[in-house]
Parts: C-alpha cells; structure tokens; sequence
C-alpha cells in the first residue's frame, strides 16, 4: 500500500491572532508553527502504525507551501513517512492546493490519500474532498477508524449524533480526526533519520485560482463579564431570560 | 435564462434539519440581493412537507426521489447534486456547513468548476467582486475571500444566519437522475437515541475537569435536559473518558456556535475557547476567580459548581 499523507503548517494553538499590512495579511512575528495538529496526531500517525504492521506501506508526505513550511515537514519525516515532496508555491486558494496534491497522487499513483479533518488557521475542512474528486476516488470525511483487511477498507467516521461504519476498497481518500490513532513525539533516532530521508521539491502544476483573500476582522471585543454572586443564583436564572433573552 | 440560486436542504425523519432551513434563508437573501429566484433541493424519500420550503421564500423544490440513492456515498451526491444544478441553470449552491456537508460540497465545487467558501458566517458584499466573510483560526478571527469564478459554493455555518419565515408554498418538481453505481457500502449506524445533536444545539450545558469524575455529570445532564440543551465537555474530560468524544469542543473537537453555551468546572483554555468563542452568550460557573475563561464570558458566578448548580436547576424549574 502506498500511502500520501497531506501535511500543512499552522500557528501554534496559543499563538495571538493579530493582522498587520491594513489587515490582509496575517502578522507572523514571534509566531511559532506547528504540523497542523489533525495532520499529525491523526493522519501521519495512523499511516506510520499501518507500516509497522505491514513493512512493504510506503508512506510519502506532501506540503503544498514555500520554503518557510520545511521546517515543519522535517518535523513530520521525524515522526515516520519515507520521503517528502514539497510543491513550491504561495498560492493559498483551496482549489489550487488541492490540484497540486490532485497532480502529485495521479502521478505517483497512491492508495490511500490522509487528510487532516481541518487546518486549525483556514479551517476550509476542504481539501480532502477536492482531491477526492480530482483524482476520481471514493471520498469519507472526519473518520475516527480506518482498518485494511483482505483488500477491504473499514472506515467509521463521524456523524450527526453518532457515528457510521462503512467499507469500500481502494483507492481512497480520507480527512482524520480524534480516535484515528494517539498522538506521539518524534524520539532522537527519528530526528537523526530525518535529516537524510529525500525531500523532493518540485515546481506547481498550472491551474486556476478560484479564490483570493481580501482581508481579515478580528471579532469585537466582549463587553466584560457580569459577575453574579454565588449565593444568587436565582439571579443568574432571571437575566438569562430577561436579559440575555436566551431561555 | 436567469441564473439562480440553489439551496441543498437535508432531511431526517420527516423534518427539514433547522441549519439547511438557515441555509434556504441565507440563499433566499442572496436571491434577493441578485434580483434572482432561489429554489430548494432535497434528495431522497421523505415525508417532509415539500412545499411547505415555499413559506421560507424558495420558489421550487426540486425532489430526487431515485430509489436506493447511497447518500452516505460523497461520489453519488456530488454527480446528483452538481447534475441538477446545471440542467436547472443554478450558478450559486448553498449548503449548510454540517458534517456531511463537508464531505460532499467541495466535490461540487470542483465538479462545477466553482469557487468556494465554507464556513460563511455573513451575507456576500458585492461592491468589488463577490466578497464573503468566513471564520478563520478557530473563530479568532474573520477573513473575507472573494470568489473570482462564476459560479460559486457557500456553506453557511450553523448558527450563522436566521431562519425567516416569509409566507408561500413551493411549486415540487420531481426529477429523476439515475444515480452512479456506489462502491461504499454503510455496514452500521451507531446514534444516541434522543440525544440533542450538538452541532446542532442552540443551547449547550458543558463540563470540565472542575466536576471532579463522570458520577457528577447528573448536574450538567439535568439543567441541560430543563433548558433542552445539549451536552458537551473540555478534551480533559474525553480523554479521561468520562464522556463520549463526540461531546469534545474546542480547538481538535466540535466547534460550536450556540445562543447560549454554559460552562461548568472549565478553565477556558485558548483551545477550549477556540470551539466556543463564537457562541452568543456565555456563562461561566468556576470557583477559581482568575480562570480565563471569564475574560471570554458574558456572565460568570464565582462559585463551586456544587453548590451552584442544584441553585440554578432549582431556579429553572421554579420559572416553569
Ligand atoms: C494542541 C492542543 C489542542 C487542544 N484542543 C482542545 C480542545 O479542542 N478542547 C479542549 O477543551 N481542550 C483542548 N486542549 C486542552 C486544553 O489546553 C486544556 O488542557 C483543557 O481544555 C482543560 O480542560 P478543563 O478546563 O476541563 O480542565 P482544567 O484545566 O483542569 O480546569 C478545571 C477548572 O475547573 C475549576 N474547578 C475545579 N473545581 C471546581 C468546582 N468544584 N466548582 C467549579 N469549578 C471548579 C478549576 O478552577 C479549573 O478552572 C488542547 C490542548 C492542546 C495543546
Ligand atoms: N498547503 C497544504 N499542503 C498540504 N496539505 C494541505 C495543505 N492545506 C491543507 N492540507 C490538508 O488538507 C486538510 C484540510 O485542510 P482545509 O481544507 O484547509 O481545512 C489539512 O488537514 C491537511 O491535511
């Protein structure tokens, strides 16, 4: 089985959210950049756990991103993963990413193609589907199980209330979520090995660009809390429904 | 011909799903904007009041009743989906941003060669191109993407947009598409029977670490079950598998925009905050005065959750 596992780059979890440039463009001073957490805890995990149960699982990794991101996909070949492709661009319309890894997985014809459920920056929670219909696959979002037996994909993924089981056959793509597999950390021999596994970079296929980003808000700021003393609850109770108007 | 607006409308046992009535809304006011009609779709058998969409403001509802349509299949849905849009001369389709949603509207977009923004929080602006605001970095902030192609796919985040009522009944227009063969085959379905989904919550009862262990979830399910509210929890309280993980908000979880979200026993960390922060009102009940999720709430009581709680459940059950 030869396996993709699409990585992008995202801020910390923790980091600010400010906008410089007239609000356009994010400001990435003092930000550190994490492996988009699905991609990680999830995705790449659960492609390295299916190799060590069956060593002939090639596992090659894809960022769509300019030079900045290989910091980030050493990361992720120190986790496991047996080389990495980087296509070099800066063009940020989900349709374009989506087309380059579409063009990656034609041509290096993979199995199974793992997403994370979302970037934790555009939280688009599209690409996966877009590849999915790019290279004409069987497409299952937000699974939380994925096993290979006999030829047959088992997949459960989350729905509204619950919970889905479904099988199909390769090739597929799949977007992964919490239940996929445990996180892990990069140990000092991964680290060690990463530094020599390939990292291919290779010029973007031509294609359109469907969106563009015009700019960014941030939410107004609340208006402050109202504390309400903890012998009154009652109170709490009446401005809910008089105030707030919410019960 | 008019181009015009299509709105996908899911169904469950015989009820429309309230976020794709805030979709039709949201589609219907984007109709309205453009001078344009908008129409509803909805696929599968049902014995939803089909032209009853028409009070909403749709002017046609186009049913896709093929038998044995797999619509767990994303492959099938999109051809059905992207088929109708074309014969039928719509260039906007507007979902609503739910979990099947997600796997299904991308493939539109590809399938029409459209644009699209998922997550729309906002009606489009169209004073320098087709502009829509959507949520980024976990509902932190806003971004406003513009669409460059023709044709467009939005999905409107629950929540996002009212459901309005204008009066009128729907003229149905049945078609018949057959459907691709689908190679997915649903084994089974697990669902918390009479469990308010929370995606689609507009009320939320959530529990931290602050509770202690899963014995004491009785105070979050009793107010939750009086305010017909759904439950939720911090990823402290799933991964100590004290409650399900479906109920996980926050940043690797659900993300969650309800009228009202109340918070028992949670510190409010920044990827906790991340699945709630665009909740329209918070309450925080926490007995650590310094804990930050009050920074981020509306009302807050100082206070152990213990003793709190039976008070504010007495007090719901007195306003009857
Ligand atoms: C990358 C990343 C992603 C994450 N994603 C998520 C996510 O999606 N969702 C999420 O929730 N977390 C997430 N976390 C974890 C998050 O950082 C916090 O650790 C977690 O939210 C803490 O849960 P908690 O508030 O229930 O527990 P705690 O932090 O232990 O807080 C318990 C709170 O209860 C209060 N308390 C204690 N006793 C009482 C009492 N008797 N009455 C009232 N109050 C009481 C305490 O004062 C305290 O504030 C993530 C972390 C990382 C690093
Ligand atoms: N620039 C990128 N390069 C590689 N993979 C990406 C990129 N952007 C998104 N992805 C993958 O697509 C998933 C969903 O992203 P999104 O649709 O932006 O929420 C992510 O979790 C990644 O696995």
């Amino acid at each position: 089985m030869k396996i993709l596992v699409c990585i992008s780059r995202t801020p910390d979890t923790t980091a600010k959210i400010a906008f410089t440039d007239n609000n356009t463009k994010f400001a990435t001073d003092g930000v550190q950049w994490i492996i988009n957490p699905y991609d990680e805890w999830y995705a790449l995990v659960r492609a390295i756990e299916l190799k060590e149960k069956d060593a002939s699982v090639i596992i090659h990794l894809i960022t769509v991103g300019n030079s900045e991101t290989e910091p980030i996909i050493r990361k992720a070949l120190a986790l496991g993963g047996d080389e990495a492709i980087r296509v070099n661009t800066d063009n940020q319309d989900p349709f374009y990413i989506a087309s380059q890894i579409a063009a990656v997985v034609k041509e290096g014809g993979y199995d199974l193609v793992l997403t994370g459920k979302e970037t934790i920056d555009y939280n688009g929670s599209s690409i996966g589907a877009m590849v999915a219909e790019l290279t004409d696959t069987n497409y299952i979002s937000l699974a939380t199980k994925f096993e290979f037996e006999h030829g047959k994909a088992i997949i459960c993924r989350e729905i509204e209330g619950g919970e889905e089981v479904a099988e199909t056959t390769l090739p597929l793509t799949l977007s992964c979520q919490k239940g996929m597999a445990e996180a892990r950390i990069p140990n000092m021999r991964g680290i060690m090995a990463a530094r020599t596994k390939p990292l291919k970079v290779i010029d973007p296929v031509t294609v359109d660009t469907y969106t563009e980003t015009v700019g960014f808000l941030l939410p107004p700021p609340k208006a402050g809390v109202k504390l309400i003393p903890a012998d009154t609850p009652e109170l709490l109770v009446k401005l809910l429904r008089e105030e707030a108007k919410v019960i | 011909m008019n181009m015009s607006i299509l709105i996908y409308t899911e169904h469950q046992e015989g009820k429309f799903k309230k976020n794709s009535l805030e979709a039709i809304s949201y589609g219907v006011a984007i109709a309205a904007q453009k001078g344009i009609d908008a129409h509803a779709l909805v696929i599968g058998e049902t014995t939803a009041p089909l032209p009853e969409l028409g009070k909403y403001g749709v002017k046609k509802v186009y049913h896709l009743n093929t038998a044995n349509i797999n619509i767990s299949d994303t492959k099938t849905m999109s051809v059905l989906i992207a088929s109708v849009s074309t014969q039928q001369n719509c260039d906007t389709l507007i979902f609503s941003n739910t979990l099947s949603a997600k796997g299904i509207a991308p493939r539109v977009a590809v399938r029409l060669k459209a644009g699209m923004v998922s997550g729309a929080v906002d009606l489009p602006e169209n004073n320098n191109g087709f502009c829509v605001k959507k949520n980024v970095f976990s509902g932190k902030a806003v971004t406003e993407i513009k669409v460059l192609t023709s044709k467009i796919v939005i999905t409107l985040n629950a929540n996002a947009f009212e459901v309005k009522e204008t009066g009128g009944s729907a003229e149905v227009i049945t078609i018949d598409i057959s459907a691709p063969a689908s190679t997915i085959t649903v084994t089974g379905i697990n669902k918390i029977a009479g469990e308010i989904p929370l995606s689609e919550a507009e009320k939320v009862v959530s529990g931290g670490r602050g509770l202690k262990g899963p014995e004491n979830w009785g105070l979050i399910e009793e107010l939750a079950s009086l305010l017909g509210a759904a439950t939720a929890c911090s990823r402290a309280v799933s991964d100590a598998h004290w409650r399900p993980h479906h109920e996980h908000v926050g940043q690797t979880g659900l993300a969650i925009s309800p009228n009202l979200y109340i918070a028992v026993g949670i510190s409010g960390a920044i990827q906790h905050l991340a699945g709630v922060n665009r909740s329209k009102t918070i309450v925080v009940i926490n007995k650590d005065p310094e804990a930050p999720f009050f920074k981020a709430a509306d009302y807050g009581i100082v206070g152990d959750a213990f003793e709190v709680m039976p008070k504010i459940i007495q007090a719901v059950k007195d306003l009857g």
